[in-house]
């Protein structure tokens, strides 16, 4: 089995609210000094779903990551994951893609690579959250999708899908290729075993610019954008907490229980 | 620019009109007011002939339904073949839908059929002076609003998140015309089969109607240590949530996670134990009317957002919060 996996290097969610610094006027957010983007979490479960039909099935894992040069490193925790092989899409042309443009650069790479049975998502990223991309790029290559899979398999052929709902989930089949956005219902992704992490350290990340996978510059004009944002804010919070005491833990519970019976 | 009008896609749920269907059309109401055009709405499955009438009532000025047993129930091919033939027909301006199981899926779907602009689980929606749809929404987990424009792109798609919007009020005398939708559904489109559709049961009250939601978190340690955050809900009539963490360790069942990517809650009374405040989990649960945390840790981010707070070990709290709970409720 053939499988590509998309993922995306993101500011780290982890930190806390106090270290979360925007610039209204560019409407960026501002990297904390010293904090180092990560493998966004959604995109980490997908590089799992994809090592496990590996594991089970064979075949190959193909990473691909549109950022900057960084971005390299999200792929080699995928190569320590158990992928194969990774690219990096980087070309000036793909700064600050709507979730169109981004579909497209990875429909391109996609179609270079070719012979796939599988592509594989996060359902969202962990920054902006459009939850989108998968979705168009399944379009793109005119291919089926299923978003929000808590669990996949290979039978006979064809793709067997748990997709999560709210208070339950489906069973979906779907044919081969197909498109999958993988939430974190999948579990929890492995640890690298040591190996893979030299393996991995030493992997070349080749990088591929707009020219290298063919990509048209009118679909990455900025002026096509189809959508923009046009404001970055954010919202205040202000509550004021009421540490509750007493000679011991136990005594605050009872203190804390009482004040509440109150207002409920 | 030929487009025009609003367009919500409804969703219906045992016969009815789902709340959020209520939802959009007010929401949707208002944008076509402001506008000056008119609102029509998009109903699917062998019941959507039934409800028009209502779906005029909560508003809209046109229904369009397209009645066919291959769309009782989600089917995304179906449901974008639909939507996408009826857009490329009414040519919506915008095209409003609920951040639901059905809305996640089909919205991104049809937009990259459509070729529209898409914005994903808004808080808020508006139009400004050149007519465009602002769409506000959480980013970075819920640590900023972002403001979403689509310049030409057209559909103005947003996905609205269940009971932020007020939902529409019904006027039985109000006027509007039911269309039926031409056309077959062409059953080769149809790639992807529902195999099957399981509801997971959740004993006693559910996440999302509790009054009082007792939420753990990496904190606690051990599913087993979950029983305890189970008994203090029991003794409250409330439910059992959990972290994301919480989750993914198997401590608790996955339908539990409160979230930005779980379940929204919005009790009386949440209490939040021994789970740090990480902002993705925090946005599952700000409308709380109070939050109580329950924490070693002083510095941990969840005092910032709680009413009332312990510093202590949740193991030494927990049980004598039930004990004194159960004595007041008792009195």
């Amino acid at each position: 089995m053939n499988i590509i996996v998309c993922v995306k290097q993101v500011l780290d969610p982890e930190i806390p609210p106090a270290k979360f610094k925007i610039d209204p006027e560019a409407k960026q957010v501002i990297p904390p000094p010293g904090v180092p983007p990560v493998i966004s979490l959604f995109d980490e479960r997908a590089v799992e779903a994809a090592c496990r039909l590996k594991d089970k099935h064979g075949g190959t894992i193909t990473v691909l990551s549109l950022g900057p040069g960084k971005a390299a490193d999200v792929v080699k925790h995928a190569v320590a994951m158990g992928a194969d092989e990774g690219y990096i899409l980087q070309d000036a042309a793909f700064e600050d893609l709507d979730s169109f443009g981004i579909a497209y650069v990875l429909g391109k790479a996609i179609q270079k690579i070719g012979g796939y049975d599988l592509v594989l998502c996060g359902r969202q990223s962990a920054d902006w959250g459009n939850s989108q991309v998968g979705s168009i790029l399944a379009e793109i290559l005119g291919i089926p999708v299923i978003t929000l899979a808590g669990d996949i398999e290979a039978v006979d052929n064809k793709l067997k899908v748990k997709r999560i709902l709210k208070d339950g989930y489906e069973v979906l089949e779907a044919p081969m290729p197909s498109l999958v956005t993988v939430s974190n219902e999948i579990g929890l992704p492995r640890l690298p075993a040591g190996v893979r992490i030299m393996l991995a350290a030493r992997k070349q990340v080749p990088v591929w610019t707009a020219q290298d996978i063919g990509a048209e510059p009118a679909q990455l004009d900025r002026a096509n954008a189809h959508t923009e944002v046009t404001g970055l804010s954010v919202p205040t919070r202000k509550t004021e907490c009421e540490i509750v005491t007493g000679d011991t833990p136990g005594q605050a519970a009872e203190n804390l229980a009482s004040k509440l019976a109150e207002l409920l | 620019m030929d487009n025009k009008g609003v367009l919500v896609c409804g969703e219906i749920a045992e016969g009815k009109l789902a709340p959020i269907t209520i939802e959009l059309l007010g929401a949707g109401r208002k944008l076509a007011n402001e506008l000056g055009e008119e609102l029509s709405a998009l109903l699917m499955g062998s019941q959507a002939g039934g409800l028009g009438k209502e779906a005029i009532a909560y508003g809209a000025d046109k229904v369009y339904v397209a009645e066919d047993s291959l769309l009782d129930n989600y089917n995304s091919d179906a449901y974008t073949q639909v939507a996408a033939n009826l857009c490329s027909k009414v040519l919506p301006s915008i095209m409003l839908l609920g951040h639901t199981d059905a809305g996640c899926d089909l919205a991104p779907r049809l937009n990259g059929r459509l070729g529209g602009g898409l914005a994903m689980d808004c808080l808020a929606l508006s139009v400004d002076s050149a007519k465009l749809l602002i769409s506000t929404r959480p980013v970075f987990g819920g640590n900023a609003h972002a403001s979403m424009v689509s310049k030409s792109a057209r559909p103005q798609m947003a996905t609205i998140r269940p009971k932020v919007v007020p939902p529409a009020e019904r006027d039985d005398s109000r006027k509007g015309e039911v269309i039926p939708v031409e056309g077959k559904i062409d059953p080769s489109a149809l790639k992807v089969k529902v195999v099957d559709r399981i509801k997971e049961e959740v004993e006693g009250v559910k996440l999302e109607d509790a009054e009082v939601v007792v939420s753990g978190g990496r904190g606690i340690g051990s599913a087993q240590n979950f029983e305890m955050l189970r008994e203090l809900a029991g003794v409250l009539g409330g439910a059992v949530g959990a972290t994301r963490p919480a989750c993914d360790e198997g401590w608790a069942p996955m339908t539990l996670q409160i979230g930005q990517t779980g379940k929204v809650v919005s009790p009386k009374l949440y209490i939040a134990v021994a789970l740090s405040g990480a902002i993705q989990h925090v946005a599952g649960c700000l409308g709380s009317k109070y939050i109580v945390a329950i924490n070693k840790d002083k510095e941990a981010t969840i005092f910032s957002v709680a009413h009332f707070g312990i510093v202590a070990d949740y193991k030494e709290v927990l049980p004598a919060l039930t004990a004194k709970f159960k004595e007041l409720l008792a009195a």
